[in-house]
């Protein structure tokens, strides 16, 4: 493959990423949002396997592989299942509207750009231009954490902070080394199944998932 | 070494064995004191030897950290202080077996029993420590067992609050301690490496003077939290009362007195040359404490409380000394400098000795009528004899007296001063002169505040509205005591004998030594510098005052008709009863009119003019209350301030997870624009 062409398509996966990322932002139907999380992971997936492939790096269709596995069919399989049995399908609050999320969204993608422009400049890898990209994701998951009140929301922005620190590290140095990716992913699968635990306690003690209500377990003074 | 090793390990050895015997009290109190007493005499045994020989040992126990094991150095400073603990902890165990005993029946003392040998075994590991580490895990195991001992009757509001404080304190003390360290360990082999947290190396290192001023400075911070140096002392007189009074004893003896360690170490051994300010800041303190102490002193009615503000007053004393010894050394006088000294130095193991005696005595009367009011009490004399006897010994020596020990160290320390006029600066040339003239009004307020002390505690008539059996103290108590006064005679009449033995010290921490010329008359005779300047002989004192008081006694009581017992002159009144005797509030008034505006004094007179005419009034109340200004000058402002500080970056923490999200958010994205 011509390194050129694999350069635009991952470019162009990298721009589908991006696209979830805002989708998920202002989605608000919970399934929907764990959709969204799935085909950002197959994208991610896709554009490691590239990556893998235009780099010579085969470990990286290991990682690419593990991805698949987690992001795409375990994890959205796990949050399916925890959406039915505590019956949360129902439309998602947010504490700041929609498009003022967008608009702080786009901020956040311009600054990422702006931060990352002298690393475009040193860096030769075929991946270098969607770094930013990557760095956009992570804030986006952030973003998402901060604007939303509900607790199923919260772990998936947080999925999705890990998606863009991945992501940041396929494009940045063609991945990390598989032993540190195994245990990253071995982490976020663990971290599922604890969120998924919590959750349930949550729900029984608090009878809501709404994360507002925990601010009732703050000491008064 | 071997030896005072064994001695610490057998006090954790009592400390360990305690929780076996719990069943057995009165066994469990015999068998863990007589084994302190022990591993106290075999510690004052080997002090004494390592002073004498001047030897320097040291070991490295591979415990600890990895890779930073304890370093442990005896050394003849440590070998003098743990002579001075060792003393008077051999004279408090004994004293104690007959003093715990009263608690029997009351509460389990299992918890005394243990505290008290980790407290022993802290002291002695202080002293012993020669790395940072070990030195602040051996102040921590002393402040936390101490704190223990001030909390064992638990039930009272008073102690839990006396303890907090203590405990406050004490850490504040112990962080500004571990900063000192930190600096020196730090500038001795930068932050790459650990290997500067033994003494030896901060020994061996150079310090720029910034740096090493800030060490000094934390380090005498520190250490006079723990000492109670005015304006850090608030803790004292609330903690001393309410410990069992043999923990006070060996808390006012012997834990300050650990403190004092840590400055000599410090600034002698560990930073080395200084200018001559230092010495001026821990005279001025010194000076500060002495003079605010027995003035605070005189006011207090409770026996324990009052001995306690004394304790400020004589670390003040020895700051003093300490002060004016660094003043000397720092202008290259090693002579005056050892003089000074062995002043201080000298009334370290006299305060341990006089102080651990008046606690003790103080201990006795409260064992034997449950009150430390002064105002309560009175004519304790005649049902106590020997623990009046021993008391006044006691005070004898606090009031620096001949032919007591306490008259020769403040004798040296006002020889120091007046030697001082050698000195160079205006300045200086200002303060001693000052200072010399606070320490002698120091000296006659201790007098009369316990003159006040003894007079109204033993003589007069019983005070109080309740009548107690009071009994005389028990044998072991009084062979405490009794030992504990001998050694403050013996300290008194042979000052030349201490002075050569504890000569090594002067020569390895400024370089010279007064015991040639201290000793030259032969051993009656003091002469610290030179004979034509001063001279000065207990024994020859104590025979005189013996001879004195033979003679009275004897035109006294060879005519048995010398001695009338006759009714008290009522000066026409009426009916004279107990309370209409002369007591402490009366005595101490005088000053308290002078000095009052250094205290803060709610005085209330309220007469209730019921009778025929107010010229006649039924009743009167008097009400006096008497409060240590710092409180409000300094502590108050503090304690508010951080709680003002704190409710407002409580205000940070509202609960809601998006809040803390956005704090983080916000701090990513603003080191991003930063660093980029």
């Amino acid at each position: 493959m011509n390194i050129n062409i694999a350069a635009q398509i991952n470019s162009f996966l990298a721009a589908l990423v991006l696209l979830t990322a805002f989708g998920m932002l202002v989605q608000r139907r919970m399934y929907g949002l764990v959709h969204l999380f799935t085909w950002q992971g197959l994208f991610l997936s896709l554009n490691t396997a590239i990556v893998g492939y235009v780099a010579g790096r085969h470990h990286l269709y290991i990682s690419s592989v593990l991805t698949l596995a987690l992001k795409v069919i375990l994890l959205p399989y796990i949050l399916h299942v925890l959406i039915q049995r505590l019956k949360v399908h129902k439309e998602v609050e947010t504490v700041i509207n929609v498009p003022m999320t967008m608009l702080i969204g786009i901020a956040l993608v311009i600054f990422s750009y702006h931060l990352m422009s002298p690393v475009r400049e040193l860096s030769n890898l075929v991946t270098r231009s969607t770094l930013a990209v990557a760095l956009a994701t992570v804030m986006i998951g952030l973003l998402m954490m901060i604007t939303r009140k509900h607790a199923v929301t919260q772990i998936i922005g947080f999925l999705a902070m890990e998606n863009g620190l991945f992501f940041a590290a396929t494009s940045a140095t063609y991945g990390m080394p598989l032993v540190v990716e195994l245990g990253v992913a071995l982490d976020i699968l663990i971290a599922a199944f604890i969120f998924g635990i919590f959750f349930f306690h949550i729900h029984t003690t608090f009878d809501s998932l709404d994360i507002e209500q925990m601010a009732r377990l703050k000491e008064e003074d | 070494m071997n030896i005072i090793v064994s001695s610490v390990l057998l006090l954790f050895l009592s400390a360990l064995l305690a929780p076996l015997f719990k069943s057995r009290q009165r066994l469990l109190i015999n068998a863990s004191f007589l084994l302190a007493a022990i591993a106290s005499l075999l510690g004052a045994a080997g002090g004494i030897w390592v002073v004498g020989a001047g030897i320097t040992s040291k070991l490295i126990l591979p415990v600890g950290l990895p890779d930073l094991p304890f370093h442990l150095r005896l050394d003849p400073l440590a070998g003098f202080f743990i002579t001075v603990i060792c003393l008077l902890s051999l004279f408090v165990s004994l004293y104690s077996i007959g003093y715990v005993k009263g608690y029997l029946g009351k509460r389990p003392v299992t918890s005394l029993v243990v505290f008290y040998g980790l407290f022993l075994a802290g002291m002695l590991m202080v002293v012993l420590a020669d790395d940072a580490l070990f030195f602040l895990v051996s102040w921590e195991v002393m402040a936390a067992a101490s704190y223990f001992l001030v909390m064992f009757e638990d039930e009272l509001i008073e102690n839990r609050r006396a303890a907090f404080l203590y405990m406050i304190v004490a850490h504040v003390g112990a962080i500004a301690i571990l900063l000192s360290f930190g600096i020196m360990a730090g500038l001795t082999t930068g932050f790459e490496s650990f290997s500067g947290y033994t003494f030896d190396a901060m020994r061996q290192a150079e310090f720029p003077l910034q740096w090493a001023t800030a060490a000094f400075l934390l380090a005498f911070f520190g250490f006079a939290a723990k000492a109670g140096v005015v304006p850090l002392h608030v803790w004292l007189p609330e903690a001393h009362p309410v410990a069992p009074s043999n923990v006070s004893a060996l808390m006012s003896g012997v834990m300050l007195k650990t403190a004092i360690y840590g400055i000599v170490r410090v600034s002698f051994d560990l930073l080395g040359g200084f200018p001559w300010w230092w010495g001026a800041i821990v005279l001025i303190f010194g000076l500060i404490s002495a003079v605010m102490g027995v003035l605070y002193a005189l006011m207090q009615h409770d026996l324990k409380r009052l001995l306690a503000y004394h304790s400020v007053e004589n670390i003040g004393i020895i700051l003093i000394g300490i002060g004016l010894s660094m003043i000397f050394t720092s202008y290259n006088m090693p002579l005056l400098a050892a003089l000074a000294l062995i002043a201080g130095l000298y009334h370290t193991m006299n305060h341990a000795l006089f102080k651990g005696l008046l606690f003790m005595g103080a201990g006795a009367v409260l064992h034997a009528t449950h009150e430390r009011n002064m105002e309560e009490m009175g004519g304790l004399i005649h049902r106590m004899p020997w623990t009046a006897a021993l008391f006044l010994v006691g005070c004898v020596s606090i009031s620096a007296l001949p032919p007591f020990n306490g008259f020769v160290s403040e004798w040296l320390t006002f020889q120091a001063f007046l030697l001082s006029p050698a000195l160079p600066g205006p300045l200086l040339k200002l303060l001693i002169p000052l200072g010399a003239a606070l320490l002698a009004l120091t000296g006659a307020l201790a007098a009369a505040c316990f003159v006040k002390a003894f007079g109204v505690t033993f003589l007069g008539h019983w005070r109080g509205s309740r009548n107690p059996r009071v009994q005389e103290a028990g044998p072991t108590m009084r062979l405490g005591m009794i030992l504990a006064a001998l050694m403050c005679l013996f300290l008194g009449i042979l000052p030349t004998a201490i002075i050569e033995w504890m000569d090594i010290l002067t020569e390895q921490l400024v370089g010279d030594k007064i015991g040639t010329t201290a000793g030259a008359f032969g051993w009656m005779w003091l002469t610290p510098i030179a004979s034509e300047r001063a001279s000065y002989s207990g024994s020859t004192v104590f025979l005189g005052i013996l001879a004195v008081v033979a003679v009275v006694y004897l035109l006294l009581h060879v005519k048995p008709s010398a001695i009338h017992r006759v009714p008290i002159w009522d000066c026409g009144f009426a009916k004279i009863n107990q309370r209409m005797q002369y007591n402490a509030a009366s005595f101490s008034m005088p000053i308290r009119r002078i000095f009052g505006f250094l205290f803060n004094i709610k005085e209330q007179v309220k007469l209730t003019p019921r009778g025929v005419h107010p010229a006649f009034p039924m009743r009167l109340n008097y009400y006096l209350r008497i409060r240590d200004r710092f409180w409000g000058w300094l502590y108050k402002p503090v304690v508010e301030t951080s709680f003002r500080l704190s409710r407002r970056v409580g205000r940070l923490q509202q609960g809601r997870i998006q809040a803390y999200l956005i704090y983080s958010f916000i701090t990513i994205i603003v080191l991003l624009v930063f660093s980029r």
